[in-house]
């Protein structure tokens, strides 16, 4: 393998991670909230477009679609019901309260559909190669590639150019001032939380390829999550999606040429650059 | 209650009550009564030791943490590796090993990440496990890799008691006995003037810096003390079953004692015995024949005890008492 493969197969499951990771990032950064059910949202959304395609024939960007607005709304009616109940709580009250709701989805899954993992059957023109001139390479990387990047770009202008979002960075970076301008800092935080597990779904969906789809899902991808959430700093959608794209390579390269190593070097380096920078990437001091 | 009768109970808090001797006389009224599941009760005993030096980080020193089966992990790792390697298979001096070991690393370990706070702490914590998982799975050579560890042999207890692979008779007295040791050591620790600052910082941090107290030191040794226990709860893992695998390292087993912490209430000693029993018996009767349901159940346990029932067991027996009380 060369390094234009290695880089570009790095790039596609740091994208993965980028559309998984980015809703995380932005609803710990807004509301200090521990989620560690986040991964959970991901499997449903995966789930959600195996189901749809397998049961309904949908074609693939439908049951795509249908599984971010299926799983946004869950994610709405949760928060409402039972997130907004902890927000004032500790960490810890946090912790335990989402680790409980990723084992009620896993087991959930596992009682619904069962334990076996399942495939998600991509389109014909996705599934072969393409050549890019001076390689070619595999077609559904490069539309991941494209698609994280089009995301990235969305979200981007959407952070940047609208007033929710300029509403959303002001709560990240300060709530009391934003809430005593008047802005309703739990609604934003109800549409930025559907909005980020819905994008977590897709990402479940669109990622099943390199991560896998099986109902522990949840839990065994967890510390990736947090890690690119941690090293690109809560609530910063550049940071996370740097961070992604940083990890997703950085493990891609590793495991190529340390197959023993496995992801003992993420680790490692995490640990490290966490020490030197608490606050992240792009984060503010605490 | 009277500032009187308060202050006579805060100042008696520490001596011993006579219901305190009853978990230990039923703790040997189960060796006599159920001679078949002793190996059962073996496991029990060890969690409960494991849950306690977790209590004393989290629940009195409030320090939040995913990563606690690293040092019941280097423990076992240290005993399985001492006795397969270099033919140290005396088992006193193989916990002392693993406690030296745990703690030490729990001393390095502590010293870089309780620089941190919050989630950037919770994130440390679970990489410098998910760091030793990995490494306990390359080193092949040393640690069996994936598979482990099988079939390590120790030594006699004090040279004359037998473990006893089938029916674990001397293995459960061996653990009742340390866990008393743990229990006696903790306690004493939590009633102690370093008990009442590792309070006072959990509940007011600022406040503790401000009167002078020296917060990061006893942060640390407070950790470097429970990874040193959690390495003896490890190590005696390995010896009463005589393997050692991934399994002591994981996420799992991290997140095991927290929710037997919880369910049981921490910051009162007692929850880690009421959590341990509670939660392993449940598991050895239901998760075996249901595991998807056990899993369902548990979930639903702690969504409930994280909405409504924040100190546990206890807590909620707590509550029930001093409701019955005011009528």
């Amino acid at each position: 393998m060369d390094l234009a493969s290695i880089l570009l197969g790095g790039l596609a499951s740091g994208m993965v991670l980028f559309v998984v990771s980015v809703g995380l990032s932005v609803t710990m950064g807004l509301m200090g909230f521990v989620n560690l059910a986040h991964g959970g949202f991901a499997m449903l959304g995966g789930y959600a477009v195996v189901l749809a395609m397998r049961h309904w024939g949908l074609p693939f960007f439908a049951a795509l679609a249908l599984a971010f607005l299926a799983v946004a709304a869950l994610a709405a009616l949760l928060e409402r019901t039972l997130y907004a109940r902890l927000y004032r709580a500790g960490e810890l009250d946090q912790v335990l309260f989402t680790i409980g709701l990723a084992f009620v989805m896993i087991a959930a899954v596992t009682l619904a559909i069962g334990p076996e993992s399942q495939t998600v059957a991509l389109p014909e023109w996705l599934r072969g190669q393409t050549d890019l001139g001076f390689l070619s390479y595999r077609s559904y990387s490069l539309a991941l590639i494209a698609f994280g990047a089009a995301l990235m770009l969305a979200l981007w202008l959407g952070f940047e150019r609208t007033r929710i979002g300029a509403q959303i960075r002001a709560a990240v970076d300060n709530r009391r001032m934003a809430q005593s301008l008047g802005v309703d800092v739990g609604r934003l935080f109800t549409l930025t939380f559907a909005l980020g597990s819905g994008l977590a779904a897709v990402g479940g969906a669109l990622g099943a390829e390199i991560l896998g789809l099986d109902p522990q899902y949840p839990l065994r991808y967890l510390v990736y999550f947090l890690i690119v959430v941690a090293v690109g700093g809560l609530g910063r959608v550049s940071g996370v999606f740097f961070a992604s794209l940083a990890i997703g390579v950085l493990d891609f390269v590793l495991k190529f040429n340390f197959p023993q190593g496995g992801t003992m070097f993420i680790y490692a380096l995490t640990l490290a650059f966490l020490l030197l920078r608490p606050q992240g990437l792009f984060g503010k001091r605490a | 209650m009277s500032l009187r009768a308060a202050t006579l109970e805060y100042a008696t808090r520490h001596r011993l009550r006579a219901w305190e001797a009853l978990p230990w006389a039923a703790g040997l009224a189960v060796f006599f009564l159920f001679p078949n599941h002793l190996a059962f009760g073996t496991q029990v005993l060890i969690m409960i030791l494991f849950a306690l030096s977790l209590d004393l980080v989290l629940g009195y020193a409030g320090i939040v943490t995913l990563g606690h089966a690293a040092f019941f992990g280097a423990g076992a790792y240290t005993v399985g590796m001492l006795a397969a390697h270099a033919g140290w298979s005396e088992p006193l001096s193989g916990l002392a090993a693993a406690a030296l070991v745990a703690g030490a690393l729990g001393l390095a370990s502590g010293w870089i990440v309780l620089r941190t706070h919050g989630l950037t702490l919770l994130m440390l914590t679970l990489c410098t496990m998910a760091l030793l998982e990995q490494a306990a799975n390359m080193g092949a050579a040393w640690t069996g890799g994936f598979d482990g560890m099988p079939g390590l042999e120790f030594q006699p207890l004090l040279g004359r008691f037998e473990f006893d692979v089938l029916y674990f008779r001397s293995q459960y007295l061996y653990a009742l006995a340390v866990l008393l040791g743990g229990f006696l050591l903790v306690r004493m620790l939590v009633h102690s003037s370093f008990g009442r600052s590792l309070t006072g910082i959990r509940e007011n941090l600022l406040r503790m810096h401000a009167i002078g107290a020296p917060v990061r030191a006893r942060q640390v040794l407070v950790y470097a003390i429970s990874a040193a226990l959690a390495g003896v709860a490890g190590g005696l893992f390995t010896q009463a079953n005589g393997f050692v695998n991934l399994a002591v390292l994981g996420l799992d087993r991290s997140a095991g004692v927290l929710i037997i912490l919880i369910l049981g209430g921490y910051g009162r000693l007692y929850g880690a015995f009421v959590g341990a029993i509670a939660y392993l018996v449940l598991e050895h009767t239901l998760a075996k024949a249901y595991p998807s349901a056990w899993q369902l159940g548990i979930g639903l346990a702690l969504v409930l005890v994280a909405l409504y029932a924040r100190n546990g067991v206890l807590g909620l027996a707590d509550g029930l008492r001093r409701r019955g009380g005011a009528r």
